[in-house]
């Protein structure tokens, strides 16, 4: 007797799991008494000395094999070929996630940095077309003059201005001198001279000098008392050393302080004439440079881009050894935030289900147990809460949170609970549904019998029954709340940059060129979150099969 | 029956009002509404009111200077009342624009249920009966996979197949860039033609649940005792499960049906979203980001009222199909 006592008191919790099924109450039954034989059993052989690995008769009781409900369980769980591909799955995707992000060398908001070369504006060029007026020493030649001038340049030789009467000479293309009574007073020019030392500025009697030999193709000219060379390029020498150069083209730096080298206004020349659109300069140090040459219509001029070093953001690079799935558009490794990604991801599934759990155990646990008024009033919150549309309601406050700016952080703990909030509802409707039929079986007059108090009854005696269930209906909905989670930050209002969630990394995808060009970007986060999810629902799958009595496989 | 029909209709009542409240004060306490955007924007006006100024003009222009308690018996008045104001951001009549956009979702919707219980219920079937073949574990992971794929991953995925690669359809939009030189049959083939990916897309996202919940129905039935009588009558196989078995199988599932029925005109936020159909959950969604309380309220209490409606339904079409139950 106290043998069957003891035996009792041992079972009590186990047999508690299943007692609403009277399917079960026979094999219980059988299993108490081959547990009391097998302990008489062992008893025996303790005093009588003899082991336990002899051979026995056919229809000795200790071949039978003696499984608790639990391992009875695990037995039928670990038979479904599905389940455990997606336990195997679950696991694969803790590690990938929790050991891997502490694996990766990089960090989950790490920004890699690539050096490219980027054409940038440098030089405007173009060619003179306006003539240009330069006075002589000592003389006055103003803005009307000037006009004057304009109006019979090429067709008379002279004009009269307050009675001075002005001279015009060609001297060759689009040169003209102008002189009052045989003295040089202006000229008009379309050729520029550069000087070749920065900053010189050249005298009226050398410019004037200058341009008429180059205009009447002479190869010496005499200004200041200097004898000048000048060569069919429009080269100054003097004493063969350059000191200006003549030319159309005006070639101006478009940063401030780089100064415009001989060579490249040359080179430009030269790339002008021939119609290129790019060419190479090596400098005197040796230094290739490319430039881009661009011509504008409207404005009749060319700009020169240089390819120019810059640092940018190493986006969405393609997989590498370096970078296994590449990086995201901002340079961040894939691979590391993916499995920061999942951290946050499989984080937030669990902390939401376990918030929606106790609270729907909580309430649901005694609706059923008082039932009346409380249960009706519990119950019909639960309809306040299902009539709800859920989505929706996340959505909006997600956009208020936009509003508010809400620090990241804070937001992902937010998002948790407002989940968890929304989703006790189902769980208290199933928990209540099972302890309303539980509370009215012989077990919970005993625990009333014994002056057990209520919280105790409920949560000791009553709960752990309906704890199957309530690990199936966890595990399933551990699956949807990933999806919702990855939905939320997918659409922008869930989790948010820095910290990274397989939906936010699928974010990227809203852009189209991301989606046809970059699969890197979002087939890993895509495939990642549904092998989560399908792993969950697997298991939940194949523990509600083995948590069924009436499934016999 | 008309007694607990007449409870039922109650507390339909009771609950609605407190579903309202609750949509009303969140929609009232966000910050960053749409008054204040339009404040802010309005301010920033060269020679305008300061801030503070528009915001008082606009919040007695909306109806939001009252109290939080009044403004909601407001509202839920003209909600009784049938006049449900403009739609803030749309700038039209609510039910206006309601109107326009509800019918394609319910196309999309209906056409998406129909393929899915068309679907479903045969492989449901299949599977119960073969339960642990092959054809049981393929139809099991087809379902759980659908149930796993998020709408968002599922949907982008068939656009790249099917529109970048294929070039079969067009990546978002309800209609196709010469729509409007179409004759009428031209323009519903068009429509037609871009509703595929979308409805495909629901299906396969919304076909797994209502598979399994058919297996396990299928399932259920197949273990009671008067199939083991039919069976041991002699009668085929055929005969047991289609005739016997099958009709069993329906009860349940006329109860999803029918509670699933009033849900066509909810719209589907997400895959609405996604393909840029100009449907009521995508109209919604841009409605309730942009803080557009009239259409927003018009919405969810339309949403509220379709949830308990179809909730009465499936208790009364339950009854209905299986005369077992007895309302009390």
């Amino acid at each position: 007797m106290r043998d069957n006592m003891d035996n009792l008191k041992g079972k009590t919790s186990q047999d508690f799991t299943n007692p609403v099924r009277p399917q079960q109450v026979p094999e219980t039954a059988a299993k108490r008494h081959v547990d009391k034989l097998l302990e008489e059993n062992r008893t025996a052989a303790a005093s009588g000395g003899n082991g336990g690995d002899q051979e026995y008769s056919l229809n000795d009781d200790r071949r039978v094999k003696v499984l608790s409900p639990g391992a009875l369980v695990a037995k039928r769980f670990f038979r479904n070929r599905l389940a455990v591909v997606g336990l195997t799955i679950l696991a694969v995707m803790f590690v990938f996630s929790f050991i891997g992000g502490l694996l990766s060398p990089y960090g989950q908001d790490e920004v890699f940095f690539r050096e490219e070369l980027q054409l940038k504006e440098f030089a405007g060029a173009t060619m003179n077309n306006e003539y240009r007026y330069m006075v002589a020493d000592g003389q006055e030649f103003g803005a009307v003059l000037q006009a004057q001038l304009g109006l019979v340049m090429g067709k008379e030789d002279s004009f009269t201005y307050k009675n001075v009467t002005y001279h015009v000479t060609e001297e060759g293309p689009e040169l003209y001198s102008v002189d009052v009574d045989g003295v040089l007073v202006a000229m008009a020019y379309k050729d520029i001279i550069n000087p070749v030392a920065t900053g010189a500025t050249f005298s009226f009697d050398f410019s004037y000098n200058a341009l008429r030999a180059y205009a009447h193709g002479e190869s010496t000219f005499q200004a200041e008392g200097s004898i000048y060379d000048l060569d069919d390029g429009g080269t100054v020498t003097l004493n063969g050393e350059e000191v200006a150069y003549i030319s159309r083209l005006i070639v101006q730096s478009k940063t401030s302080g780089t100064v415009i080298s001989r060579e490249l206004r040359e080179r430009v020349a030269e790339a002008i004439e021939n119609d290129e659109t790019e060419f190479t300069l090596t400098t005197a140090d040796g230094v290739q440079q490319d430039y881009a040459l661009e011509y504008d219509a409207a404005t009749r001029s060319w700009s020169i881009k240089q390819e120019t070093p810059t640092r940018v953001f190493d986006s969405y690079t393609f997989p590498s050894a370096k970078h296994w799935l590449g990086t995201d558009k901002n340079g961040m490794d894939m691979l590391t935030r993916l499995m920061y990604g999942g951290r946050v991801s499989l984080v937030i599934g669990f902390i939401v289900v376990f918030i929606s759990a106790v609270l729907g155990v909580i309430l649901g646990g005694v609706a059923g147990y008082f039932g009346k008024w409380v249960d009706n009033l519990i119950m019909r919150v639960v309809d306040v809460f299902y009539c709800i549309p859920s989505m929706p309601i996340i959505i909006i406050i997600g956009a208020a949170m936009d509003g508010m700016r809400v620090d990241p952080q804070v937001r992902m703990l937010y998002l948790m609970l407002i989940l968890g909030f929304l989703g006790w509802p189902s769980i208290a409707r199933m928990v209540r549904g099972q302890i309303l039929s539980l509370r009215e079986q012989e077990f919970m007059a005993a625990t009333e019998a014994c002056g057990i108090s209520v919280p105790r009854r409920i949560f000791r005696h009553l709960i752990p029954n309906v704890i199957p269930q309530l690990i199936v209906i966890c595990t399933m909905s551990l699956g949807s709340t990933i999806i919702t989670e990855a939905t939320l930050s997918f659409l922008g209002l869930g989790v948010k940059f820095p910290f990274a969630s397989w939906g936010n990394i699928m974010n990227d995808v809203t852009n189209s060129y991301v989606l046809t060009s970059y699969w890197f970007i979002w087939i890993p986060a895509g495939v990642c979150l549904m092998l989560a999810v399908l792993g969950f629902n697997f298991v939940g799958d194949g523990l509600r099969d083995a948590f069924d009595p009436r499934m016999n496989r | 029956m008309r007694n607990f029909l007449i409870k039922r209709l109650l507390l339909s009542i009771l609950i609605f009002f407190f579903v309202v409240f609750i949509i009303y004060l969140l929609m009232r306490c966000m910050p960053m509404s749409y008054v204040e955007t339009m404040a802010q924007q309005l301010s920033q006006a060269p020679g305008s009111k300061p801030y503070e100024e528009w915001l008082l003009q606009l919040n007695a222009q909306y109806g939001l200077d009252k109290g939080i308690i009044p403004g909601f018996f407001d509202q839920l008045k003209n909600l009784l009342t049938g006049n449900f104001g403009d739609s803030w951001k749309f700038t039209v009549p609510v039910v206006q624009k309601f109107n326009e956009v509800i019918w394609v979702s319910f196309t999309m919707g209906g056409i998406a249920f129909i393929l899915e219980l068309l679907i479903a219920i045969p492989l449901g079937v299949i599977a119960a009966t073969k339960q642990y073949s092959r054809t049981d574990y393929a139809v099991t992971v087809f379902a759980l996979a659908g149930i796993s794929l998020p709408t968002f991953f599922f949907a982008t995925l068939l656009k790249l197949v099917f529109s970048v690669q294929l070039g079969w359809f067009d990546l978002v939009g309800l209609i196709g860039r010469d729509y409007n030189h179409l004759d009428a049959w031209g323009q519903f083939l068009d429509k037609a033609h871009h509703l595929v990916l979308p409805i495909v897309t629901l299906v396969v996202i919304s076909v797994g649940s209502l598979m399994r919940y058919t297996r396990t129905n299928m399932l259920e039935v197949l273990n009671s005792d008067y199939i083991r009588t039919a069976r041991a009558k002699g009668l085929s196989e055929k005969r047991v499960i289609y005739h016997h078995a099958f009709r069993n199988t329906l009860i349940p599932l006329v109860t999803i049906v029918g509670g699933s029925l009033p849900g066509l005109f909810a719209g589907a936020l997400i895959t609405e979203t996604l393909y840029a159909i100009p449907g009521i959950g995508w109209t919604s969604y841009q409605a309730m980001t942009a803080g557009d309380i009239p259409f927003s309220m018009f919405y969810l209490s339309f949403l509220a009222i379709l949830t308990l409606a179809g909730n009465l339904l499936a208790d009364i079409l339950y009854a209905v199909v299986d005369p077992r139950v007895r309302i009390a």
